[in-house]
C-alpha cells in the first residue's frame, strides 16, 4: 500500500499545473482533479479569513478520515499539496523538496511558460523518485 | 465512518494534558446551516460581521466535506463533487491546521456540526468534541423549553462549556 496517494501543484490563480497519481483506489479524471485543485485554492483562501488572530497563511494540514493532506505555499503563491496515508511523517520535507525540483527543472527550463501545465520529463522523473517511500525517510536532513 | 455507538451516555471528561486558555472560539450549526451557538474566548481579529463569519464558516465546512469525499483515495465509488451527502456518508474530516489556529470538527448523525477553534499546537480533540456534544444533549436538547433549530441561550450550558473549554490542553 502506498504511503503517498497523489501530488498536486496549483498556480497562484488556482489552476492545476501538475498532478501525479501514486496509487489511489480509483483514478480520477482530469476534470475532477482540476475541480478539486481550484476548490482547494478557495478553501485555502477562506481559511485565512476565518483566523482568530492575524498572520494566517492558510491550511497546512487537513486530517480526513482516510487520508492526510499536507499543503505548502511558496512565496509566489504556488501551492504544492500531497495526499497521503493518515499519520505519514516528513511530508513538509517532501513538499519543500518538490519545490526545489520545481525551481530547478521547471522554472529554469527556458521552454516553460509560467503558470502553464508542467510537461517536463526530468521533473516528472525526479518527483517520482522523490516520492518513493525510502527517499521520504532519507529526506529528514 | 463510524458514529460513536459504543460511547456511553455520560462519559467522564477526557483527561486534560495541561491547563491553559487555548481555545479561540466554538460554533455549533444544525443541519440547515443555522448557527445555534457561537462563543469566543480570545479572538483578536474580526474581519467580518458575526453573521457573515458564521456563513463563511459553514460554507468552508460544507465545501471541505465535499472535497474530502471526492478526494478519498481508498474508495472506488464516489459521487460527483458538490452532490449533497447525508451525515456519515462519504469520507469526512476531523481537523485542519494552519500556522495560527487548529480547527476541530465533528458531525453527529443528526447533522449537528460542532466546531472548536484552538491553538495550532493542541492535540486530537475528537474526544473533547464528543464530550461537548454530550453537554449539548444534556443541557440543551433535554431542556423542555428549548425549541430545536433556535439559537441556544442557556446560562448553565454556557458556563459549563466555558469551564470545560478553559481546561483544554
Amino acid at each position: 500500500m502506498a504511503a503517498i496517494y497523489s501530488l498536486y501543484i496549483i498556480n497562484k490563480s488556482g489552476g492545476l499545473i501538475y498532478y501525479k497519481d501514486h496509487g489511489t483506489a480509483s483514478r480520477m479524471d482530469t476534470n475532477d482533479t482540476l475541480r478539486l485543485a481550484s476548490l482547494w485554492h478557495s478553501m485555502h483562501a477562506i481559511s485565512q479569513q476565518l483566523s482568530p488572530v492575524s498572520g494566517c497563511f492558510g491550511v497546512e494540514l487537513l486530517e480526513a478520515d482516510t487520508f492526510d493532506l499536507h499543503c505548502f505555499q511558496s512565496l509566489t503563491g504556488t501551492k504544492f499539496f500531497v495526499v497521503c496515508e493518515p499519520g505519514t511523517q516528513n511530508m513538509e520535507m517532501l513538499l519543500k523538496y518538490v519545490y526545489e525540483l520545481y525551481t530547478d527543472y521547471v522554472l529554469k527550463n527556458p521552454f516553460y511558460e509560467m503558470e502553464m501545465p508542467i510537461r517536463c520529463e526530468l521533473f516528472d522523473l525526479n518527483v517520482t523518485q522523490g516520492v518513493q517511500k525510502d527517499r521520504v525517510a532519507l529526506l529528514g536532513r | 465512518m463510524q458514529f460513536f455507538g459504543t460511547t456511553e451516555i455520560n462519559p467522564s471528561p477526557p483527561a486534560v494534558t495541561a491547563a491553559g486558555n487555548n481555545a479561540h472560539m466554538m460554533y455549533i450549526f444544525n443541519r440547515n446551516g443555522v448557527c445555534l451557538l457561537y462563543r469566543e474566548w480570545n479572538r483578536s481579529l474580526h474581519t467580518l460581521s458575526a453573521q457573515q463569519d458564521q456563513k463563511l464558516m459553514f460554507g468552508l465546512l460544507f465545501s471541505l466535506k465535499s472535497l474530502t469525499a471526492k478526494m478519498d483515495p481508498t474508495s472506488a465509488d464516489k459521487v460527483n463533487l458538490g452532490v449533497p451527502q447525508l451525515p456519515g456518508q462519504g469520507c469526512s474530516f476531523h481537523s485542519f491546521r494552519t500556522n495560527t489556529y487548529k480547527l476541530s470538527f465533528m458531525e453527529t448523525p443528526s447533522g449537528i456540526k460542532l466546531i472548536l477553534v484552538t491553538h495550532p499546537r493542541t492535540g486530537d480533540l475528537r474526544e473533547s468534541l464528543k464530550y461537548i456534544y454530550n453537554l449539548y444533549v444534556e443541557y440543551v436538547v433535554k431542556n423542555p423549553l428549548y425549541t430545536p433549530g433556535t439559537p441556544i441561550k442557556y446560562e448553565l450550558f454556557n458556563t459549563t462549556l466555558d469551564q470545560y473549554v478553559r481546561g483544554l490542553g
